[in-house]
């Protein structure tokens, strides 16, 4: 029987050996492959634990933060000390849905530079990790601010620096508390995603970069910008005139002034009481489609605006409208008397009456409250586009200074002299015209409202501000543009009325804060 | 033989001392803190390891003296695992403490049996109602009221507030009356009279006691659906009785019918299909059925040759790791290195087993260690096997190292088996019939 136990030895021995082979095949020979394995969340979940470095607004305040957990797979949780204030640039970091805004765009940097062999051997030490922080340009005080005027209607308030295209507030309402989603509890923030998603409104959405939305008259800045920059016209000549709608060629559909009103007058009137016959005849007649495209341009649309957010979206600005038909644009006598032959002849193309819909902000012109206070902020720094930036610094934990926001202008659109007539256009509004809710003592105020109008139904429109102040009337500090959504149920909402308060109190925060 | 007592001792200390080190290591893992119990807990195991020491000196002082030190290197491991876990899995905050009193019971299983079993052969006089208590054992859970179903494996009774898988126990019955009945018909069983074909048998009727055994007790696993106790519990007996007779066509007339078995199985239960189809290709549903062994893969790998460290990995991802998979929790935070520090432990363990049956004068204790070490060392293949997808997985424990009441109490007691039958050995055959265990040879 010994020779059997022998036997029996050798072969459990063997059967572990068997064992130890493959332990081998798994624990060395195939460990990488099976670490990179697609099926395979560890690293996700290290990731997710790892350290992760500070967003912070421009006062200091901790936007988000990594705190340690306790309990769980996690060895730390993503924290959001302001909840929903600031969700439209920090975004979330989510295990499942992974990581939007700065939390996606300076991941790398947040993450920081790491190695394990480090990284373990800083731990023993006690010493920080290489986590890079983020420093906004943004206020905590002025983010509040647009959060209180603009309320629980649906819409977007952003504010730039207009000098430096620094973003001081970037909000848009419904938002939605990032630590919600970014929590360790991950399968009760899937629940909170997917509730979210089906939310009204679309919190999830930053509606200040993400979405597009006919700017309506606001849009007329820019028309006019581009017929003072051309020259075909000067804020007080010619003098269009008093209508209540203009028939664009190649149709018999009237384009109405707003309320079917009497309007005319000089640029300067046609700005201050936002005219759609005068500028559509403007557009039509003396202006040009190339003229108003390349302006349109110029101010950034059909182009991304460099923000350090993911996934900003250009804003449209057509370029096609149809085929030239070999014939130039009937100019009415009206104008041909009062500028005889300072007036270079318009091409007719087959969609001449889409070009004149462009020209007030309507037909395929879509812009993001990002671009329109990009244009408010254009005429407020004499012509040149700020490069729009809302990081100041990214500082390691070294304090090197591993990315720094760019404070070089983005582009010129216009000559001094056309952005100094556009803001003298633009107090019009202000002082005398549909703006007059935006003012605000002591200060500078320029703007101009928009009302557009979606679809056919004319009973419901956004409500549209833009506008820059300051104490220096050449030189205002901030550019605004507010944006109150359209809403069946309130029906027609202008940009005076609706949207002007929010702007005069989002200027008014920020006079208190200087 | 003082010696070896005296061995014994210094390698409980090292035992003890690994065991309390890795504990504070997976504290420090964890937390970056020492653990505030660390020197009553290093106190408590080395009092219990000392008391089961001090027993073997008084009633089996030349049983061989690594067997404890390992099975206390394996049970310590496994409490300081079992402890660690519990901080990651849901509701088994009180796993430790639980396993800490079975571990207990089990040591106290362990000298009570020592000194209930002052001789071997005494047992032998128990084979048949060790035979007929370790089938009424795997019956046990098919009663009503008090057996239940968990994880659809009806292998657990209830009795009052304490759970147990009888089934555990039953393996050592099954085994003394295996290693009882071969011993005596060995002679017997080597002489092929009866004919089938080219082949040749022993007499039926001197096989059918085992086989009815076998029988019963398979088909109960089978009910049960207790896969793995059945397949460890066939090869133990094939392998008992191919030591017994020396004839391998019993090995692999044994194999032969399990695999039938296992292949009739697989036709007759969705979940022995389920089992191969995993075992053959778990990339087939990584997030599904092909989750458990995918996960217990990924974290084998994360481990590598030296492991994330105590208390670093992420073992928890695996479900049932505190129990069938805590053999990949250990891979994964001791590496390659401990995974094969287990191996280690297992191989030495049996190989002492084996020693102590070679050792053995008498047929039936040298059975016994045998279908012991068998017991031991088949067990932990099958589990580890089913872990690293050399064989298909069924869920049994690793022994010693699993969280589990019973598998550890009654392996507590299989090795008291193994000492008691090393200490006879040991004893002078004139002086071997008396109780005087002061004599050294």
């Amino acid at each position: 029987m010994n020779r059997q136990i022998r036997l029996l030895g050798i072969g459990l021995l063997g059967a572990y050996l068997v064992l130890f082979v493959q332990l081998n095949r798994l624990q060395v020979f195939g460990a990488e492959e099976y670490n990179e394995h697609p099926s395979n969340s560890r690293p996700l979940v290290a990731d997710f634990g790892a350290p992760r470095g500070e967003i912070r607004a421009e006062d200091g305040t901790v936007l988000a933060r990594s705190v340690d957990v306790e309990e769980g797979p996690f060895a730390r949780e993503r924290e959001y000390p302001q909840g929903e204030l600031f969700a439209e640039v920090t975004g979330y970091f989510s295990f499942d849905a992974g990581a939007t805004g700065l939390e996606d765009r300076f991941d790398a940097e947040l993450r920081g530079e790491r190695n394990e062999l480090d990284d373990t051997i800083r731990e023993l030490l006690g010493g920080d990790s290489t986590t890079a922080d983020v420093n906004l340009t943004m206020s905590v005080q002025l983010q509040q601010a647009a959060r209180e005027a603009l309320g629980d209607r649906r819409g977007s308030v952003v504010v730039l620096d207009a000098q430096s295209g620094a973003v001081e507030a970037l909000w848009s309402w419904p938002s939605y508390d990032p630590n919600l989603l970014s929590g360790t509890d991950t399968a009760l923030a899937r629940r909170q995603r997917q509730t979210l998603l089906a939310a009204p409104g679309d919190p999830l959405l930053p509606k200040t970069i993400r979405e597009i939305f006919f700017p309506g008259s606001t849009f007329k800045v820019v028309t006019a910008a581009a017929a003072l920059e051309a020259g075909v016209v000067s804020l007080d000549v010619p003098v269009f005139p008093t209508v209540d709608s203009y028939t664009p060629p190649l149709t018999t559909n009237e384009l109405s002034n707003f309320a079917n009103g009497q309007c005319g007058g000089p640029l300067r009137d046609l700005v201050r009481r936002s005219c759609n016959a005068g500028f559509a005849q403007l557009a039509v007649e003396l202006l040009g489609q190339d003229q108003l495209v390349d302006t349109a341009e110029a101010f950034g649309f059909n182009q991304v605006p460099p923000l350090e957010l993911p996934d900003v979206v250009a804003s449209v600005m057509p370029t096609d409208f149809g085929e030239e038909l070999g014939r130039d644009v009937v100019v009415s006598p009206e104008l041909v008397r009062q500028l005889g032959d300072r007036i270079d002849t318009v091409a007719l193309t087959d969609d001449m009456p889409s070009f004149a819909q462009s020209a007030i902000g309507q037909f395929e012109v879509k812009a993001t409250p990002l671009q329109m206070a990009l244009v408010a902020a254009t005429i407020a720094n004499d012509g040149v586009v700020p490069t729009p930036h809302l990081v100041d610094t990214v500082v390691d934990s070294e304090g090197a200074v591993v990315f720094e926001g760019d404070f070089t202008p983005w582009m010129r659109a216009l000559r001094p002299d056309t952005a100094a007539s556009v803001r003298e256009a633009m107090v019009g509004v202000v002082e005398t015209g549909t703006g007059q809710s935006v003012a605000v003592d002591g200060l500078h105020v320029g703007a101009k409202t928009g009302t557009a109008q979606i679809g056919a139904s004319i009973e419901s429109t956004h409500a549209w501000v833009i506008a820059f102040a300051g104490p220096n009337p050449d030189r205002p500090d901030i550019a605004v543009a507010v944006l109150v959504e359209a809403d069946e149920a309130i029906g027609e909402q202008t940009g005076g009325r609706v949207a002007g308060p929010i702007a005069h109190d989002v200027i008014a925060a920020w006079t208190a804060l200087q | 033989m003082r010696s070896r007592r005296n061995r014994e001792l210094i390698l409980l200390a090292l035992a003890a001392g690994g065991t309390a080190g890795a504990y504070a290591l997976a504290s420090l893992g964890r937390n970056a803190s020492m653990p505030a119990d660390l020197l009553p807990f290093f106190g408590v195991v080395l009092g219990l390891l000392l008391g089961a020491h001090l027993v073997l000196r008084w009633v089996a002082p030349h049983a061989d003296p690594t067997i404890l030190p390992v099975v206390a290197l394996l049970n310590g491991l496994g409490y300081v695992f079992i402890a660690r876990l519990s901080n990651d899995i849901g509701n088994a905050t009180a796993l430790p403490g639980q396993q800490a009193v079975w571990t207990a019971i089990g040591i106290g299983a362990f000298t009570a049996t020592m000194i209930a079993v002052p001789r071997t052969r005494m047992l032998d006089d128990y084979r048949y109602i060790a035979g007929i208590s370790g089938i009424v054992l795997l019956l046990l859970p098919l009663l009503p009221f008090i057996g239940r179903e968990v994880n659809s494996a009806r292998i657990w009774v209830r009795l009052g507030p304490i759970n147990f898988q009888p089934g555990e126990f039953a393996k050592i019955a099954l085994a003394i009356f295996i290693a009882s009945y071969l011993a005596e018909k060995r002679e017997i069983l080597q002489v092929a009279r009866f004919r089938v074909g080219p082949w040749s048998f022993p007499e039926p009727r001197h096989l059918a006691p085992v086989f009815a055994a076998l029988g019963i007790s398979l088909l109960v696993m089978v009910t049960e659906k207790d896969l793995g106790s059945s397949l460890l519990l066939f090869l133990v007996a094939a392998i008992t009785l191919w030591v017994a007779t020396s004839r391998l066509s019993y090995l692999f007339t044994g194999m032969a019918f399990f695999l039938a078995g296992g292949w009739v199985a697989s036709r007759l239960f969705g979940h022995v299909q389920d089992r191969i189809d995993i075992w053959l290709d778990p990339w087939a549903d990584p997030d599904g059925k092909g989750f458990q062994p995918v996960e217990a893969t990924f974290a084998l790998a994360n481990g590598g040759i030296t492991g994330t460290g105590p208390g670093r990995g992420e073992p928890y991802r695996i479900p049932e790791v505190e129990t069938d998979f805590i053999f990949a929790a250990i891979g994964e935070e001791l590496g390659l290195i401990g995974s094969t520090a287990i191996l280690i432990a297992f191989v030495s363990l049996v190989a002492s087993g084996l020693r102590i049956a070679t050792g053995a004068r008498d047929q039936f204790p040298k059975l016994l260690a045998v279908s012991l070490s068998a017991l031991l060392g088949v067990q932990a293949f099958i589990i580890i096997g089913g872990i690293i997808r050399i064989v298909p997985l069924t869920g049994i424990t690793l022994p010693f190292v699993s969280y589990g009441g019973s598998s550890l109490v009654a392996n507590w007691v299989l090795v008291a088996l193994l000492l008691r039958i090393s200490n006879d050995a040991a004893l002078r055959p004139e002086l071997a019939p008396t109780d005087d265990f002061e004599i050294v040879p």
